[in-house]
Parts: structure tokens; C-alpha cells; sequence
């Protein structure tokens, strides 16, 4: 009966924080409402028996990568008026009703599929006996062990390439990388409000051609 | 008493409905990116459901593996959004659309 009142209380958190992530103005509030989020699905890994993914969950995604979120978030400064007009009219009620079609007939697939049942849980518990630790490095040194070390070398190249990227270019490096913040009122095309602010050296390749 | 594993899919497909809806409706990349990640950890609660229904360890490790790719993920499109931003000062994705620096 606990795992029920749990259950269906960390779903109702997790929607909700994920809907709040998805109206937020601020993007600050945005992050933090996602921040929410990951624990709910964190205590999801939990119930379902992975304590590992659980401790992964939190470190990695609530600790590292919303970290680095909010690092860029402050670094590019908070911009509190997001336009939120649509290009395309009537987008935002597309995408809705798409979205809805969507939950439904997962909701359909997955009765006629699976049922109610709760699975072969049993195995599992069987399974993640010694802890679920030491169950999944057997599976991951042994099975899947190529594939870890290939992980490696994504990560690495990841890295390499982050580096490449944020690096600045060897003749903007003296002229002051003073972003403008964008004014929000009208349809802007995003180069014209820019020229001014950029240094002079840089304004040419920015204008568009026409 | 066990949940069933449909519990733990349907929350999983609303999340990574909200992540797509959102994709769709905001114009702020930081704020698009963080949906992302919202229909990657969805796809993650999906994996981790099914390795408890067919009582194995392969969603778990699957789940893992698709951890690491999103943290990279994450590294190299932040990285982007910065580069983007020096160049046009604006995270609006609708003032990106020159396909030329």
C-alpha cells in the first residue's frame, strides 16, 4: 500500500514539475523545476530496483549536468522577456493535441501489450541479491564491456571537442565579447539589433545578404 | 503489492510528451535543450521499467550507457548554445535561421 501512495505521489511531482519546466518563464526556473524532476524519476529507479542508476541519477543529471546548465544559464545572462510568439500560427495547439494523441495511444499499446502485470520482478530481486551494484558490473565487465571502453572514447572526444568550440578565435581574442542583450518587443530578425553592440571588426560577416 | 509496469510507461510517455511539446513551443535554446533531456530521462524510466518486467539487467545497463551519451550530449550542445550566443547575442532559436555564421 506505501509503494501505491508513493508511487502515485512522485508521478503526480514529476508531471507537474515537468509542466512548470515547460511554462516557466525564467529560464533559472526553468532548471530548477527540472532539477525537481530528476528526483522524482530517481526515486522511479528506486521502486524499480536500481539503486546504481538511483545514486547515477542524482550525481550525474541533478548534480553535474544541471550544474552546467545553470553555468551557462548565468554565464549567457538571464533574459526574464522569452518571446514566446509562434512563427508558425497555431503551433503551440498542434503540438498539444499531437502530444495528446501520443500519451493515448502509448497509454493503449502498453494494455494490450503488457496488461497490468508487474513483470518477472522476482528475477530480478533474485538477480540483484549480492547488490545491485555488483549484478550490473557483472553484466556490464562481461557483456558489455566493449561498449564501456568505446564510451571512454566518446567522453574523450566530447571533451576534445568542447574545447575546440569554446575556444575564441585568435583575432577576436582583444576586442571585448560583450554580448547585447536583444530588446524583446517586436519581430526582430536578430542581426540588425546586433551590429551595434558587436565590435567593429566583427560587424561585417554578420550582416545578411540579401 | 507491485506496481505495474504500465504505471511506470504511461508516466514515462506523459514526460516524454512534455518533452517534445516543449521542444516544439519554446523559442529559447537553453530552455529547449533542458527538454531534451527531460524525454531522455522519460526513455530512461521506459528502459528501467522494462528491465524490471522481463527480470534482467539489460535495461539497467542500456540506461547507464544512455547516461553517458546524454552527458556528452549535454557538454558538446551547451558548448554550441555559448558559440552561438557570442556570434548573434540571442538564444532565440527563430533568429538562428541563416544556416551561415
Amino acid at each position: 500500500m506505501g509503494i501505491l501512495i508513493l508511487f502515485w505521489t512522485m508521478a503526480t511531482i514529476a508531471v507537474a514539475s515537468a509542466i512548470a519546466m515547460l511554462f516557466m518563464r525564467n529560464a533559472v526556473h526553468s532548471a530548477l523545476a527540472l532539477i525537481v524532476n530528476f528526483f522524482c524519476i530517481a526515486v522511479f529507479f528506486l521502486m524499480l530496483g536500481s539503486q546504481f542508476l538511483f545514486v547515477v541519477q542524482i550525481i550525474v543529471y541533478a548534480g553535474a549536468i544541471m550544474v552546467l546548465f545553470l553555468f551557462v544559464i548565468m554565464l549567457l545572462g538571464v533574459d526574464p522577456q522569452d518571446r514566446l510568439g509562434e512563427r508558425i500560427p497555431g503551433q503551440r495547439w498542434v503540438a498539444i493535441l499531437l502530444g495528446a494523441g501520443l500519451v493515448a495511444e502509448v497509454v493503449v499499446a502498453v494494455r494490450l501489450g503488457l496488461g497490468l502485470s508487474s513483470g518477472n520482478a522476482a528475477r530480478l530481486a533474485a538477480l540483484n541479491r549480492g547488490g545491485n551494484v555488483r549484478a550490473l558490473a557483472a553484466v556490464l565487465f562481461n557483456r558489455y564491456f566493449f561498449p564501456f571502453e568505446v564510451t571512454s572514447v566518446l567522453l574523450i572526444v566530447a571533451a576534445v571537442g568542447v574545447v575546440l568550440l569554446g575556444r575564441r578565435q585568435a583575432g577576436a581574442a582583444a576586442a571585448p565579447q560583450r554580448p547585447v542583450i536583444v530588446s524583446a518587443g517586436g519581430e526582430s530578425d536578430g542581426t540588425g539589433d546586433l551590429s551595434a553592440g558587436q565590435p567593429p571588426e566583427q560587424g561585417g560577416d554578420l550582416e545578411p545578404v540579401q | 503489492m507491485k506496481t505495474p509496469t504500465e504505471w511506470y510507461l504511461v508516466v514515462s510517455a506523459v514526460l516524454f510528451t512534455i518533452g517534445t511539446v516543449g521542444v516544439l513551443v519554446r523559442r529559447n535554446a537553453l530552455v529547449i535543450f533542458m527538454a531534451i533531456e527531460l524525454q531522455l530521462n522519460a526513455v530512461n524510466l521506459s528502459l528501467v521499467a522494462f528491465a524490471r518486467q522481463w527480470g534482467n539487467l539489460v535495461g539497467q545497463v542500456l540506461a547507464f550507457f544512455s547516461m553517458t551519451v546524454a552527458a556528452a550530449e549535454v557538454v558538446v550542445g551547451l558548448a554550441i548554445i555559448v558559440a552561438l550566443y557570442r556570434k548573434r547575442g540571442t538564444a532565440n532559436v527563430d533568429d538562428a535561421h541563416l544556416l551561415r555564421w
